[in-house]
Parts: structure tokens; C-alpha cells; sequence
């Protein structure tokens, strides 16, 4: 817990300066899949991360404690997480859920809106040819069922030959088939929830694009052919001025090189693949490390909590040591409580459950014992346990 | 090479090369135009009657046969709305992929000099 529930968060900060070394190693096709996973996975840990934190800092208010029957001294006590980090992971958390909703219901709201332009687009081929000055040529997602549109402007398609032209539409067609508006949403989600994942989106959009470009020279035939259509196509684009953002600047001209180039190889066992696979693995496995140690700590305030009625005779005999331990726990406020726990605890261990009344409540709680790590970190007036 | 074109996809080349043309087309010439694999007169033919009957081509006496041009009502209204819908922000920017993103001077450099050691 000390350092497993920082893990997700240095798993992003890792991720942000490797996805887009990662980005240009790997043929495009997998990179997109390694970087809709990477995001995945780093948002779920990310948002975990700090759930934990948060809770840590929640589960020392006494109402939240008193709710949750377990005991916030004990709690604070043995929690390894400072009072400022669990307030700061509850901040982080915060602004993680508001950008995750706001980024969802913006990119719901301009889906819609695609779709909606996508049924009023006349006729019912794949191709919608606008009769504009400016060069534009994009895809149009569809729905579930709807394949989508192509829609290319005239003055895009009178400046490429015929063979560049079926370059440009398979180009789009793969953005159509690979469902890649998906991978987008993924990416620029995690990048609202998660700021540090900014440039895993950035080298995800230039993946796509990659991704299109080998697809498109695969059907054409001629990787060159490909590499002019684009060339030609932002040259002929650049001319007029675009009010919208644009992707990333340089994109171009590393596409078409990379057209130029000979087409990427497989490798059998990439290696960034492999490193990035154990990357997240680390990430999880941290994550549940740090959450089964919060569990312990949990379980012992609860335990604590969880002491007999008051005036119920001592289940066992007490040990010298142990009274006197009591007695000045008596004056330390809550702290006789956890002595009391110990005892009945000791005296029915095999019951597997606990039953416990506290606040005028009864619960039934507990099917396991704290961990002796729990118990250790806890610290006590008794000295003998 | 040898990769067969899906009817739609063929009707999006023929629909692609009516619209780079200057002028109407007769079947024969969209068949020289389109790229690839040599496609039958009568392939071209079809695809363009069908689209005739869906109002995307208007065609009219060439001859023997008919010579096509693309249907302009509608285009110029699409790429009105078209420009409302891309100007919409960067999450509809995002969504629509487009085919090449903006340049700087030095790229613009850079692509004249790659396509010089293209061609």
C-alpha cells in the first residue's frame, strides 16, 4: 500500500513519454490495438488509484466511520497513506469523474449529431461527393448497423489521377471498416480522465492514420501510389485555410515517408509490445496489492470497532500484562476498545464470523481475521499480543 | 494486385471519376479512367445505370449511347452542412478522420522534395 498504489500512477507518467516511441515501432494495426489497451487498462488503475487514495482520507471522518462501523482512530493510525495524499487523491478523483463525464457526453452529443448528417447525406452509396472549393475528404461513421459514408469534396478528388483517387476512398474505407472513430473515443477519454495520457491520444490519431495508409497500399497495390494521394492531397488542402484543429503537425510528411519506406515487418515477439504488456501487469497487480492491504487495515478498524456491549464479562482470562495495558488504554479513548476486540477475538477464533454490537446495532461481520501484517501495523497499548 | 472490388466500392470509383472529370463521360471512357484490374464495358454500364436511376448521374446523347455527368443539385447544399459539421470542435473534428491534417511551411517543403523522389 506504501507503494503499490502509487504504481498506476507512474504506469501513466511511463506510458506518456513511451506511447509515442511505441507508436513508430510497431506496424500500425497492432500499435493502435496496444494503445486502446494501454489506455484502457492506465485509466481503469488510474481512476482505482485514487479511489484508494480518496478513501483513505474519506474513512478518517467519523461519520463515515461510524457508518461503516469501523474505527477511524484505529484507521488513521494504520493507514500508511498521509492525511494530504488521500485529500489530494479525493481532488484527483474528482476532476477525473467531471472530465470523464464531460468528455462522454460531448462526444455522445457530436456522435448524434455525425449520425444524424450521416441519414440526410443524399443517396445510399458509400461515396458523397460535396461540391465545395475547398479539398476535404473524410469519413462519415456510421451506426451500429449503418456502414458509414465516405465524403470527399470535388476540387480533392480533380486533383489526384484515377489511381490516387482509389487510393484516397480505401484509405477512408479502412477508417470505415476498422471502426476507428472507437478507437478515438477510447483515447480521448482516458485522456479526459487522465491529462498525463494527452500524448498516447496524439500518437493514436497518427496511428490511425498509419493504419488506413497500409491498408489503402494493400488494396491498391503500390505503396507509392498511396504515398503521392497524400502528398498531393494536403498540398492541394494547405492552399486554403481551415478553421478547425488539425491533428498534429508534421503527421504528413511522416506518413508519406513511411509509405516511401518498405512496409513494416511483423515481428514475431515485438519487443515494446512485450515491454508495454508487463508495464500493465505491473499496473494491475500494484493495484490489487494495494487494494488487498487496504482490506486488512479495514478489517482490523472493524474488528475494533466491533467490540462486545459494554459490561458483557470478559470472555477469557486476561494475562497480567494485559490490564495494565487496559488501564492506560482506558485514558488513551479509543484505544480500549481495540483491547477488548483482541480478547473476544482470541476467545471465539473458529466461529469464522463475529458477532458484534456496536451503536445499538447488530453485525454479523468479519468472516476472516485481519492478517498478523494488519494486526502488526496496528499499534497497541498491550504489548503482549 | 489481384484484389476484387466489392459492388459498392466500384460504384464509389465510377461515381470518383464522373466528378474529377471536366465534362459528361460515355461508359467507355469511365472504364479507361478507372484504375486497376480491366473492368467489362458492361460492368461500367451497369453500375452507371444504376446510379442514373437513383438520380446521382444525368445523362444525355452521345452517339450510339449516352454520355454521363454528375447530379450537382444537392452537392453544393451537402457541402454547406458539411462545413457547419466539421467546424463543430475538436470532438467532432476527432471523430471525422480525416485524409490529411493541416501543414507548415515546412512541411509543405518537405512533401514537394518526397514527392519529387516519388514519382
Amino acid at each position: 500500500m506504501r507503494i503499490s498504489v502509487y504504481v498506476p500512477l507512474a504506469v501513466s507518467a511511463v506510458l506518456a513519454v513511451l506511447a509515442p516511441r511505441l507508436a513508430h515501432r510497431l506496424p500500425p494495426r497492432r500499435a493502435a490495438w496496444a494503445l486502446a489497451c494501454a489506455a484502457l487498462v492506465t485509466t481503469a488503475g488510474w481512476l482505482g488509484a485514487l479511489a484508494l487514495l480518496a478513501f483513505t482520507a474519506l474513512a478518517r471522518i467519523p461519520e463515515i466511520a461510524r457508518q461503516g462501523a469501523w474505527s477511524a482512530a484505529v484507521l488513521s493510525a494504520a493507514e500508511p497513506v498521509r492525511l494530504f495524499v488521500g485529500v489530494a487523491g479525493a481532488a484527483g478523483l474528482l476532476a477525473a469523474c467531471t472530465g470523464l463525464a464531460v468528455s462522454c457526453v460531448r462526444q455522445v452529443r457530436a456522435a448524434s449529431r455525425i449520425r444524424r448528417e450521416c441519414a440526410r447525406l443524399p443517396g445510399d452509396g458509400e461515396l458523397v461527393v460535396l461540391d465545395g472549393a475547398s479539398p476535404e475528404a473524410f469519413a462519415l461513421p456510421g451506426g451500429l448497423r449503418a456502414p458509414g459514408r465516405i465524403v470527399v469534396s470535388r476540387s480533392m478528388l480533380s486533383c489526384l489521377d484515377g489511381r490516387e483517387r482509389e487510393a484516397l476512398l480505401a484509405h477512408e474505407r479502412a477508417h470505415l471498416r476498422g471502426r476507428h472513430h472507437l478507437f478515438q473515443a477510447v483515447w480521448r477519454l482516458s485522456a479526459a480522465a487522465n491529462p498525463m495520457l494527452r500524448p498516447l491520444a496524439g500518437s493514436g490519431c497518427y496511428v490511425l492514420e498509419r493504419w488506413a495508409d497500409e491498408d489503402a497500399a494493400d488494396r491498391v497495390g503500390d505503396r507509392s501510389v498511396v504515398a503521392r494521394a497524400v502528398a498531393r492531397a494536403a498540398l492541394a488542402a494547405s492552399g486554403t485555410p481551415r478553421r478547425s484543429l488539425a491533428a498534429t503537425g508534421g503527421a504528413v510528411p511522416r506518413r508519406v515517408r513511411a509509405l516511401l519506406a518498405p512496409p513494416p515487418r511483423q515481428r514475431r515477439l515485438p519487443l515494446p509490445l512485450l515491454a508495454g504488456g508487463l508495464l500493465l501487469a505491473l499496473c494491475c497487480g500494484s493495484l490489487a496489492d494495494a487494494t488487498m492491504d487496504n482490506e486488512e487495515i479495514l478489517d482490523a478498524a472493524m474488528y475494533a470497532a466491533c467490540a462486545p456491549p459494554l459490561g458483557a464479562p470478559p470472555p477469557m482470562t486476561i494475562p497480567p500484562g494485559d490490564q495494565a495495558g487496559d488501564q492506560a488504554g482506558d485514558q488513551a479513548g479509543d484505544q480500549p476498545v481495540m483491547s477488548r476486540w483482541r480478547r473476544s477475538a482470541v476467545a471465539r477464533p473458529k466461529a469464522g464470523s463475529l458477532m458484534c454490537v456496536s451503536n445499538s446495532r447488530t453485525w454479523t461481520v468479519l468472516p476472516r481475521r485481519p492478517s498478523r501484517k494488519a494486526l502488526n501495523s496496528v499499534p497497541s497499548t498491550t504489548g503482549s499480543w | 494486385m489481384g484484389h476484387r472490388r466489392a459492388p459498392g466500392e466500384l460504384e464509389s470509383g465510377v461515381l470518383a471519376t464522373l466528378w474529377a472529370a471536366d465534362g459528361p463521360l460515355t461508359a467507355a471512357q469511365v472504364g479507361e479512367r478507372l484504375p486497376g484490374d480491366d473492368l467489362a464495358y458492361t460492368t461500367v454500364l451497369t453500375i452507371l445505370s444504376r446510379l442514373f436511376d437513383k438520380g446521382m448521374v444525368m445523362r444525355q446523347r452521345a452517339g450510339r449511347g449516352y454520355a454521363y455527368e454528375p447530379a450537382r443539385d444537392e452537392a453544393a447544399h451537402t457541402a454547406e452542412r458539411m462545413r457547419d459539421l466539421l467546424d463543430g470542435g475538436p470532438d467532432r473534428a476527432a471523430v471525422l478522420s480525416r485524409f490529411v491534417s493541416e501543414l507548415s511551411a515546412e512541411d509543405e517543403r518537405l512533401l514537394h522534395e518526397l514527392l519529387g523522389d516519388g514519382r
